[in-house]
């Protein structure tokens, strides 16, 4: 461009030199004719004309003329800016607050939902996969499944199994803990990763029970706890008491691929025992679903192709396996509805916050919209000026439009930067977790492009109606007296009183939104999940991990147990495999009983826990019908459960169950006693059809202990961790919390919503403030005349107050009735995170509607105080 | 019935084109600069034909943006550089049809002016 620029530069300067050649030739024959030189230099340049005009003709002939005039519309929009640093400051501040917004957001759903894993390339190509269930819902997928839909599908280029695990860690003497993933041997492969050292995993490091222990780090964890030594290949690492060679290091800015959580190690799947839960080995298990895992479709593929296929395969597998596969199937998500990770909870709130700051660029626009409008009217004479001048009304149009982009894109450049502060912004929004989450926006050329269009899209919007308006400027009109009054007003004042009342609408509408989701959290916060939560402390083991075995893992529960019943203030202790609400979620079976007969094609299932004698005395959980489980339903005892009240409704039609039979897994239970709903995953669900089996007669290597005490549940948790340390000096102590807490880290999503909901609310209500008050402002500058004879004619400085301040609550009320309108219809889409909130909650529109009028009559009340002080010699003489 | 804005660039093209032809005549016995082809159309004309600068100007750097005439600088004698127009070979091509069209156009316009003579011609 700058050569284009130079180029032209030099044909100005020689069209000068041309024409001056012409004067200077004409000048000389006048001389010659006899003329006296002055003369001969005036007849000589009436001759030729407008030198200018014909520079400005014979520059238009040459083409590329747009560029120039780009360039000189910059500059003189660059200079109006200047001159109006107060506007243009405030002008771009709306825009970057509004840009600004959008463009963080943009970047959280780049970098949290749409390509969530950096340096992984194809992730357009890329699929979540998770196993279906006939009538209940999604599952987890085993291995042999897994590796036979990658050996018959002709569509996929890779299937990527994996299982996010925990491992302990130890260092010298100390335990700690850390997070990876067991992951098929094609990962680092097919993700298109090239290890900064080392190597990736190889075929034969798939198979083998616990046959491979190797391991690949993350470049963090190396740099961290191996200070990047470079000779790290081949050294040793216990993970899970298992001493692992480290093979390979993985390059520098790959956290792994599970939103939420970056990742420390890597191991391949034969180490599959090693590092599950609960100890058990399942690769040869077809039965086992514990694989979340990705699929990778060859190019030109899509996903609808490939789920055709993969269906197929599934159906073939349900006929060829039916004890294990009867009813199940497979199904893809794209990557940012990936069920089993951080991208499933957060998008959908994440699409209601990209439908906030929409409405906050809406808002912003509005604002400086009216503000240029509130300029073009003091502007009103440079460009009548202009048109009577010659300039093209095309000109003056694209003049107006070109100021408004240099806003706009400054404002851009801003937003690129308030975006960039933003990127790890989405963590602070969630309560803390055990481990620090990893939720970082992604600054990539997409979220450029898609500010800039963003940038272009708002200056139509803000800037299109100003820029019409200033080809229509009458050239006559302007030269008569104009004045427009409070009342009335003309067709522009129309105009921006309807651009406010848009603002109050839309920020109504926000505030609407806030106040839903906020009275939501503040049920949920207060809401009883059927469980005791303040007074009951909750701690994690993982046996398998620490080397033991279940009986060593049962004398170590039966020994701490009877420590912790000791301990001043305990008023009871159990074990579970695991606690409502938490991450870990319960195992899943399917489910018979005499004389229920299930829909064909379909497989009765339930959720279940696996619980010691105490467990509902210890969560408040109340038994409405039969017996807890004693010490005694142990091994050796017939096979038991308790069952929930949906069971009981579902299966035996209400009668009390005691005493029938449950058959789980196609083994027969003996129904002891029913227990009381409660909720087991999240607050929003339905009732569940939900069962307890004996912790002793399912023993696993995983547990829980809850503890409910009388004292202070803080107070509870370095006793808990001297306790463990005695029985077991390396058993790791995780943080033990209370319910209550580990209740409020499931409500990620609400307090998302809710705090993006809060502030941006209140930023459009900022904003919408200072659209009314400017509105109001210049109504009763540009009214001064008219409130002047009003004044003079005996009204009372009461009246005029009075008169500005019911204009301004006029235009808030119709923006609150449009607002309501609109969020009647809109808050639907809130429906998700509403809890026992209605979407229409009157209380939320009324609590809006008064903060709008609070907040409008604060906007209006100073330029209407400015009213009653004109005085009306000076504004009729005006 | 066409729109306005485009009858308005027909009438333009029509004005244009005659200008064009002036210059590339003008032009076919000597290379001029500006002033002098200003001076020769005039004189030519029987000081009828005035170009204006402002259409003269445009007219020779479109001419020569086409390739029709080309453009160099020379010095003139005790005087200021000149930019000195001659006439290319395409130009030179384009002066036939120009003509041509010139004098279809003037027979056209006398035929309306005069319909008898028209008539009679025919």
């Amino acid at each position: 461009m700058s050569w284009a620029f130079w180029r032209r530069a030099r044909r100005n300067d020689e069209l000068e030199e041309e024409i001056r050649a012409h004067l200077t030739l004409a000048e000389r024959e006048a001389v010659e004719s006899g003329g006296t030189p002055t003369d001969a230099r005036s007849a000589a340049r009436r001759e030729f004309g407008n030198v200018n005009l014909v520079e400005e003709a014979t520059r238009d002939s040459w083409g590329g003329r747009w560029l120039s005039d780009l360039l000189q519309d910059l500059r003189i929009g660059a200079r109006m800016l200047r001159r109006n640093p107060g506007f243009s400051l405030l002008a771009v501040l709306c825009l970057t607050l509004g840009i600004g917004a959008n463009a963080a957001v943009f970047s959280w759903i780049e970098g949290v939902l749409l390509r969530p894993y950096p340096l992984v390339t194809h992730q357009d190509r890329m699929a979540a996969i998770v196993g279906t269930v006939r009538g209940a819902d999604r599952d987890e997928m085993s291995w042999l499944d897994f590796q036979d839909l990658e050996k018959r599908s002709t569509l996929a280029e890779s299937f990527i199994a994996e299982k996010i695990t925990g491992a302990t860690l130890s260092i010298g003497d100390r335990a700690e803990t850390a997070i990876g993933s067991v992951v098929s041997a094609n990962y680092f492969s097919a993700l298109g990763l090239h290890l900064a050292l080392g190597r990736g995993f190889e075929p034969r490091e798939n198979v083998g029970r616990n046959a491979h222990p190797v391991a690949v780090i993350s470049y963090q964890f190396w740099q961290e706890r191996f200070h990047g030594d470079p000779a790290i290949i081949g050294k040793t690492q216990m993970l899970n008491r298992v001493p692992h060679t480290i093979v390979g290091v993985a390059p520098e800015g790959f956290y792994g691929t599970f939103v939420g959580y970056s990742w420390q190690f890597w191991v391949p799947m034969s180490m599959q025992e090693t590092f599950d839960y609960a100890g058990s080995y399942k690769l040869e298990d077809r039965g086992a679903r514990w694989i979340e895992g990705f699929v990778m479709a060859k190019p030109g593929v899509n996903r609808a192709q490939l789920q055709q296929e993969l269906s197929a395969i599934a159906a073939r597998m349900e006929t060829e396996y039916p004890d294990t596969n009867r009813g199940r199937g497979v199904q893809l998500f794209p990557l940012w509805e990936t069920p089993f990770n951080g991208a499933g909870l957060l998008g959908p709130t994440l699409g209601v916050a990209l439908c906030v700051v929409v409405f906050v660029l809406l808002i912003a626009c509005a604002n400086v919209g009216n503000l240029l409008l509130v300029r073009a009217f003091s502007r009103r004479h440079e460009m009548t000026v202009r048109l009577a001048l010659g300039a093209g009304r095309g000109r003056l149009f694209r003049q107006v439009l070109t100021e408004g982009l240099i806003l706009s894109a400054l404002a851009a450049g801003g937003g690129l930067v308030v975006a960039w502060w933003c990127r790890n912004l989405l963590p602070r929004l969630i309560p803390p977790r055990s481990a620090p989450l990893r939720l970082v926006g992604e600054l990539d050329w997409r979220v450029f492009v898609i500010t800039a269009l963003v940038c272009v899209f708002s200056t139509l919007l803000f800037a299109l109606v100003p820029a019409l308006r200033s080809g229509k400027a009458d050239i006559t009109g302007a030269l008569r007296a104009e004045s427009s009054g409070v009342v009335g007003g003309g067709r522009k004042a129309w105009f921006r009183s309807g651009l406010v009342v848009v603002q109050v609408s839309l920020s109504f509408l926000l505030l609407v939104g806030a106040g839903l989701v906020l009275q939501s959290l503040h049920r949920l916060r207060s809401a009883s999940p059927g469980f005791s939560t303040d007074r009951v402390v909750a701690t994690a083991f993982r046996f398998s991990a620490m080397g033991y075995d279940a009986a060593r893992a049962k004398n170590f529960e039966d020994d701490l147990l009877a420590r912790v019943q000791a301990l001043p203030g305990v008023e009871s202790a159990s074990y579970s495999r695991t606690v409502p609400f938490s991450l870990l979620g319960f195992s899943s079976a399917a489910v018979a009983v005499d004389g229920y007969q299930a829909p064909r094609d379909q497989q009765p299932a339930a959720e279940y826990s696996e619980v010691s004698p105490g467990y509902f005395q210890t969560m408040g959980i109340p038994l409405v019908s039969g017996r807890d489980f004693l010490r005694s339903d142990d091994e050796n005892a017939p096979p038991v459960a308790i069952v929930n009240e949906v069971m009981v409704e579902r299966y035996w039609r209400g009668a009390d169950p005691v005493g029938r039979r449950l058959q789980v897994s196609g083994k027969w239970l003996q129904v002891v006693g029913v227990a009381k709903l409660s909720k087991y995953r999240s607050f929003m669900e339905p009732p569940q059809a939900f069962f307890y089996v004996p912790l002793r007669q399912n023993f696993g290597m995983l547990a829980s202990l809850e503890v409910r005490t009388a004292a202070p549940p803080q107070t509870l948790s370095p006793l808990l961790g001297r306790e463990i340390r005695a029985l077991d000096q390396n058993m790791p102590v995780y943080e033990a919390i209370s319910l209550r807490e580990v209740v409020n880290r499931s409500m990620a999503a609400p307090q998302v919503a809710v705090m993006l909901l809060t502030v941006f609310g209140s930023l459009a209500l900022t904003l919408a403030a200072i659209g009314l008050y400017a509105v109001m402002s210049c109504a009763v500058s540009q009214g001064t005349r008219e409130l002047g004879l009003r004044m003079a004619l005996g009204a009372r400085a009461s009246d005029l107050l009075r008169l500005v301040v019911s204009q301004g609550l006029a235009l808030t009320a119709g923006g609150v009735l449009l607002g309501a309108a609109a969020a009647f219809g809109l808050t639907r889409l809130l429906g998700y995170l509403l809890y026992l909130v209605s979407p229409r909650d009157p209380f939320a529109f009324a609590a809006s509607s008064a903060v709008m009028a609070v907040v409008a009559l604060g906007a209006t009340i100073l330029p209407a105080w400015r009213a009653t002080r004109i005085d009306p010699v000076r504004a009729l003489q005006s | 019935m066409l729109p306005r804005k485009q009858r308005y660039q027909d009438r333009i093209q029509i004005l244009q084109g005659t200008l064009d032809m002036l210059i590339l005549q003008t032009l076919q016995w000597a290379p001029r600069h500006g002033y002098a082809l200003s001076k020769a159309i005039r004189a030519n004309s029987g000081e009828i034909i005035r170009v204006d600068t402002g259409s003269l100007y445009p007219a020779l750097h479109r001419l020569e943006r086409k390739g029709w005439i080309a453009a160099e600088w020379k010095a003139s004698e005790q005087g200021p550089r000149l930019r000195v127009y001659r006439l290319t070979k395409a130009g030179r091509r384009q002066l036939i049809p120009q003509r041509s069209r010139w004098q279809r156009l003037t027979a056209a316009i006398a035929g309306i002016l005069n319909p008898a003579n028209a008539r009679s011609e025919t």
